[in-house]
């Protein structure tokens, strides 16, 4: 690597190759200061700076773009104007929504059905991993994880057919298993009240061997000792699990429920999409599908653009929130 | 994949060192006995409830379109037939589908590897001034986005409407496997390493490709899959921004056949039979497309599993 000494204005010379941590003295931090530093840098590993480039192009012109983009929710956007030329509309669009009767029920759609796949997603990974982390029987062990694991890998399209065609009411599954027991078929999905349930459970269904996974790798690193230890204070395998497991495991369930709060808003707008069918929209119509219909099919790029700001906006402040409770009453958040 | 999980095994703390002559389990509680077997039926349950649609699919795939459409097929198939499987896999719609996803997976996951380990790499090194903000303005994007419009209206800007184009690159970086890539990279590769390679006269690139990215094979590994499932199983882009149903991928057919019912094709003639074949062909398809998945993922898993867990250390 050359040395050539050139364009460090002018200032100290260059350190000898110690890399960045070789301080200036003293005298000489504002004349070098952050700027020299980063050309030194730059000098010296162009050829990561080189690197670096095309995926931080991506970012700003797939992200960050966007978020400018997010302006003509305050516009009045024509194809023809454009972003930037077309006339302001201040907040008429947020107002738009806001009186919309649809408000009330996107709002409340996407709440409840996120506060409700929450609820029921959450426990059910961690009650899995703590009944593995207890079985001994390595075959039975390796077996339950392998299959409930799988559906992850299973598509939101498949599982969505599969539970279209299990809950059918005349040929599905699900009737059968009813008629068995000498009840009557039932058409859910035409029925907005099992709408969520078909959604969460199906959910629950694909993501928890999954999920659990996590707290199994938790659960391989609680210290052995502990358990010794609860096995002399004369322990049984629940209150071990009790005392030692859930407790050992509790930074990662923290983790876990920080990031699921978070996106409580952001809710799989893939899936409802799939399930949603004229019956059932009274409860299937949530904020990302209506944003879908009132933007990509009718065109309304304004009105669809300030609903979509306004669910990011409830969400980052969800984020925000959770993760300062967390850091509160736990003393771990995310950042 | 529960080599990791089941590490500290539990018939070294349950033995006794100081009385060697004694069977290494301890005689469970009556308690603790009950308890597992509740263990057991759980897990058991579990299992059933898992397997239980996926059986239920796969029989009926293969029974007759009469029994199926009947409503007769439960745990067995009724009338074994191959007739499904062979309208699906003559089907020209969903064969493009396989085709296109086929290229999208593949495409695509090379595109986004090589981006997120240009991304990831320099922001690993220490000595890369400016890493700290460039990664805040990375994850940034975790927690805030322009949304649906607003991207669309970028991709339509870019004239990448209707093309390929739009599925492979506008999410080609996930900020996810970037993480993990720059938690690997800091923490799995020793800095000695780097360092003689520096000392040898090697540059930054020589040092990425000939040490750093051999050495990191798993992770690599890792955030492939990652992305390959997720460009495998993904519709909505392709169903925003593409219009020619020859550029579809096969989740986007499979929608339109599974979900919306709309017709497999023109070439299955008879219009009864078409009705019966339907519901039978909705369950072959399932199965097909989802036979690539269900092959890779034995393997896979166990790669996945580590995946989670240097994602877990860095959570």
């Amino acid at each position: 690597m050359v040395h050539t000494g050139l364009g460090t204005a002018g200032a100290a010379p260059p350190p000898v190759a110690t890399r960045g941590v070789a301080m200036p003295p003293p005298a000489r931090r504002w004349a070098g200061g952050r700027r020299g530093r980063l050309r030194r840098s730059i000098r010296r590993h162009w050829q990561l700076y080189l690197l670096v480039i095309p995926p931080l192009l991506y970012f700003l012109i797939f992200q960050y773009v966007p978020m400018a983009n997010a302006i003509i929710a305050f516009k009045d956007y024509n194809v023809v104007q454009g972003i930037w030329g077309s006339p302001w509309a201040g907040l008429e669009y947020f107002q738009r929504f806001f009186d919309n009767p649809m408000f009330t029920t996107v709002v409340s759609n996407t709440f409840l059905l996120s506060l409700y796949a929450l609820i029921a997603s959450f426990p059910i990974p961690i009650i899995l991993a703590l009944a593995l982390n207890e079985i001994r029987a390595r075959f039975f062990k390796k077996t339950v994880q392998m299959v409930t694991y799988a559906p992850y890998f299973i598509s939101t399209v498949i599982v969505v057919s599969m539970a279209i065609l299990i809950l059918s009411p005349r040929i599905g599954l699900a009737s059968e298993l009813t008629g068995f027991f000498g009840l009557p078929a039932t058409d859910y999905l035409a029925q907005p009240d099992f709408f969520r349930h078909v959604y969460v459970w199906s959910e629950v269904w694909q993501t928890a061997g999954y999920s659990a996974v996590i707290y199994l790798a938790a659960l391989a690193g609680v210290d052995p000792g502990l358990y010794e230890a609860a096995k002399v204070d004369g322990a049984n395998r629940l209150q071990k699990i009790w005392h030692v497991d859930l407790p050992s495991i509790t930074p990662t369930i923290v983790v876990v429920l920080i990031l699921s709060v978070g996106s409580i808003m952001a809710v799989g707008f893939e899936k409802a999409f799939l399930l949603q069918n004229p019956l059932n929209l009274s409860q299937s119509e949530i904020i990302a599908t209506y944003t879908y219909k009132i933007g990509i099919q009718n065109a309304d790029f304004s009105l669809a653009t300030a609903i979509g700001l306004f669910n990011s906006v409830i969400n980052l402040v969800l984020l925000v929130g959770v993760n300062i409770v967390a850091k509160r009453v736990t003393g771990k958040g995310l950042w | 994949m529960s080599a990791a999980v089941t590490k500290p095994s539990r018939t070294s703390r349950t033995s006794r060192p100081d009385r060697p002559g004694r069977r290494r389990r301890v005689r469970e509680s009556p308690v603790d006995r009950v308890f597992l077997v509740g263990v057991y039926i759980l897990l058991t349950t579990f299992l059933l409830v898992v397997l239980l649609p996926l059986w239920y699919i796969v029989v009926s795939s293969f029974s007759s379109p009469e029994a199926v459409s009947a409503g007769r097929v439960f745990l067995w198939p009724v009338d074994f037939t191959l007739r499904g499987y062979e309208v699906v896999l003559t089907n020209p719609t969903i064969l493009t589908g396989f085709a296109n996803s086929f290229f999208y997976t593949i495409a695509g996951t090379a595109i986004s590897v090589t981006l997120t380990v240009m991304l990831a790499y320099p922001l690993s090194r220490a000595d890369f001034v400016g890493r700290k903000v460039l990664t805040a303005a990375v994850v940034f994007t975790m927690l805030f986005a322009g949304g649906l419009i607003p991207t669309y209206l970028v991709v339509q800007n870019l004239g990448m409407l209707d093309t390929r184009w739009a599925l492979l690159i506008p999410k080609a970086v996930a900020v996810w496997p970037a993480i993990l890539a720059i938690t690997y990279f800091r923490t799995a590769i020793p800095d000695e390493l780097r360092e003689a390679g520096e000392i040898d006269g090697a540059s930054d690139l020589r040092i990425l490709w000939k040490v750093v990215l051999p050495l990191s094979a798993p992770m690599l590994a890792v955030i492939a899959l990652m992305y390959a499932i997720v460009q495998w199983n993904s519709y909505f882009d392709a169903l925003i921004y593409l219009r020619d149903d020859s550029l579809y991928p096969l989740q986007l057919v499979l929608r339109n056949i599974l979900i919306l019912n709309t017709d497999a094709g023109a070439d299955v003639t008879a219009a009864i039979e078409r009705q019966q074949l339907a519901s039978l062909l909705k369950y072959s398809l399932i199965v097909v497309s989802t036979v690539p998945m269900m092959l890779i993922y034995p393997f896979v898993a166990r790669y996945f599993t580590r995946g989670l867990l240097l994602g877990a250390v860095k959570g």
